[in-house]
């Protein structure tokens, strides 16, 4: 009752929607980096929201299934394919004992999301089985590995499948750049200036981004800012260095921090953002805190309903 | 402790802000101080009773609350929040039974290669150095950078000393280090700029015990001297040097 792994991937993770409550002791979320992806894998096989997924990022892995299930492919598209037929993400598939499921390369998007009928089955570690590598938490090991060549992932057989399909409408637009932020109270440290300059600019995604947050490259802002008393970061925060250049931090971001933040990604862009490669661009957009919220109610309305 | 006209005028003086839409920062104070401290550990404890609140992660003068957007939206919140607030009999700040935390250490060269240094920078003889820290009563402002890392504060001024210039890329397990103000034990093995005194050969973070965390915001820490007998005989190593 399991995936077997002929080849591992470069960054395969197994996934849930993510370590909540622990924060105060340093324990990081951690989550898919594509929420609205992770929750779409889970409505169309009709598992709970929180079901463990597989978060595939970039490609390169093969698994052979050793019973029959159904599994669904979401987020970035990947070249999927299964038995070397290709299979576009946004869907349901069948899978019998023996086909091989093969994740290239990203041809749209950096992060796919494999999810099987019933979910991945794996220990909990303090409550959620969310692989954060940093802490040696969660994964199938519970130790915060990754997947690994010759792994087993294991799940529940199952011989019904449904096939289903995402709206054409309801499927995330990644080739938006604009990534909405709302400002926070430290909005106010920073000159007119820096403010404009900051969304009227393209940034680019440096080499450097990680679970953990995405450190961009363009037009300095408030370079040489003191730093403020650390205090807790909350997910999509952009934080702001001494060099001025923006880093936003995601789902493995540390809990607490003293850089001065000019602003906060949305939990409906941070995942858009989260399938933008290095050397991609992007721009950052006003948003209101009202507006945001709308966002998302509308997007958990949306799968919610469609479930 | 504070009296009850301070305090309730501090609680007055708490800020509310959005940050994003599933998270709010609460303001204590500009300041660090005891009873800035005292305040957020009453303020946190309130909140842990509050249906919808997914994670909570005080510092030195503020408390991040991150919330469940299916229960509160924008004004929701911020009014459960103020709730909260109102409800709290701020005259039991500062009485709140403390935890306190002993921690063992073994102040030794083969464990803390930067007391020499320390020492020099400071101008006291080692024995000296390892008596201040020793004899010091901390207090866990923050938990953060790892998984248990407790910022702990402060340390007698003449301890005071700055980072490494460069940090080390692997500071052994339980490493006991000091930078600034601040003193720390290493709960895992990760990169650190902390100037090492010593080791404990205790676990700070243990995922599968009740506790999980040895140290949590709030708490009074001390470190307790113990020899290299003592250290090797509680499973202490020299591992990493």
């Amino acid at each position: 009752m399991a995936f077997k792994v002929l080849k591992p991937g470069m960054l395969t993770l197994l996934q849930d929607l993510g370590r909540h409550g622990y924060q105060h002791l340093g324990v990081t979320s951690g989550g898919p980096m594509d929420e609205v992806a992770f929750r779409w894998g889970n409505a169309l096989l009709d598992n709970p929201d929180n079901s463990p997924q597989l978060e595939i990022t970039f490609g390169m892995l093969s698994l052979e299934a050793t019973q029959p299930t159904s599994i669904a492919i979401v987020g970035a598209d990947l070249e999927a394919t299964i038995n070397g037929e290709a299979a576009m993400p946004w869907q349901t598939y069948e899978i019998k004992a023996g086909d091989v499921i093969h994740f290239q390369q990203s041809k749209f998007g950096l992060r796919a999301y494999l999810a099987v009928k019933g979910g991945f089955l794996a220990a909990p570690v303090l409550g959620s089985v969310a692989t954060v590598m940093r802490e040696s938490l969660g994964g199938f090991d519970g130790k915060g590995s990754k997947v690994q060549k010759g792994d087993l992932l294991p799940f529940h057989a199952t011989s019904n499948h449904t096939p289903r399909h995402l709206p054409r409408l309801a499927i995330p637009n990644y080739e938006q750049v604009e990534i909405d932020v709302v400002t926070g109270y430290q909005y106010a440290r920073f000159s007119g200036l820096d403010r404009a300059r900051f969304f009227n600019s393209d940034y680019t995604l440096s080499q450097n981004c990680d679970r953990m947050g995405y450190r961009l490259e363009g037009q300095a802002v408030g370079q040489d800012q003191p730093g403020i008393i650390s205090e807790g970061i909350a997910y999509g925060a952009i934080q702001i260095p001494s060099d001025g250049n923006p880093i936003v931090l995601l789902k493995d971001r540390q809990t607490i921090g003293g850089y001065p933040k000019i602003g906060c990604v949305t939990s409906i862009s941070g995942g858009l953002l989260a399938q933008k490669k290095p050397g991609d661009k992007i721009g950052f957009r006003f948003m209101t805190i009202d507006q945001a919220e709308r966002e998302r109610h509308l997007q958990m309305s949306r799968i919610n309903q469609w479930r | 402790m504070m009296d009850n006209q301070a305090s309730a005028a501090a609680a007055t003086s708490i800020e509310i802000s959005l940050v994003s839409d599933q998270a709010c920062l609460l303001q204590f104070s500009n300041i660090i101080s005891d009873a800035v401290a005292d305040q957020i550990s009453l303020v946190t404890t309130a909140l842990r009773e509050l249906e919808g609140i997914i994670d909570l992660i005080p510092s030195y003068t503020t408390l991040l609350v991150v919330f469940d957007t299916g229960c509160f939206d924008r004004f929701a919140i911020q009014k459960a929040l103020q709730g909260v607030l109102a409800s709290i009999d701020w005259s039991s700040a500062g009485n709140r039974a403390s935890q306190e935390v002993v921690i063992p250490v073994y102040y030794g060269p083969e464990v803390g290669p930067d007391l020499e240094d320390v020492a020099t920078h400071c101008q006291l003889d080692i024995e000296e150095v390892i008596r201040l820290h020793s004899t010091t009563t901390y207090r866990a402002y923050a938990i953060g950078f790892t998984p248990g890392f407790a910022f702990l504060g402060n340390t007698p001024e003449v301890l005071h000393v700055p980072r490494k210039t460069t940090p080390r890329l692997k500071v052994p397990l339980g490493s006991v280090a000091i930078a600034e103000r601040q003193t720390a034990v290493y709960p895992s093995v990760t990169p650190g700029g902390w100037q090492i005194l010593g080791r404990t050969p205790i676990a700070l973070v243990d995922w599968a015990s009740d506790s999980l965390a040895l140290i949590k915001a709030g708490d009074n820490v001390r470190f307790e001297p113990m020899t290299k007998e003592e250290f090797l005989a509680q499973g202490g190593n020299f591992d990493g040097f």
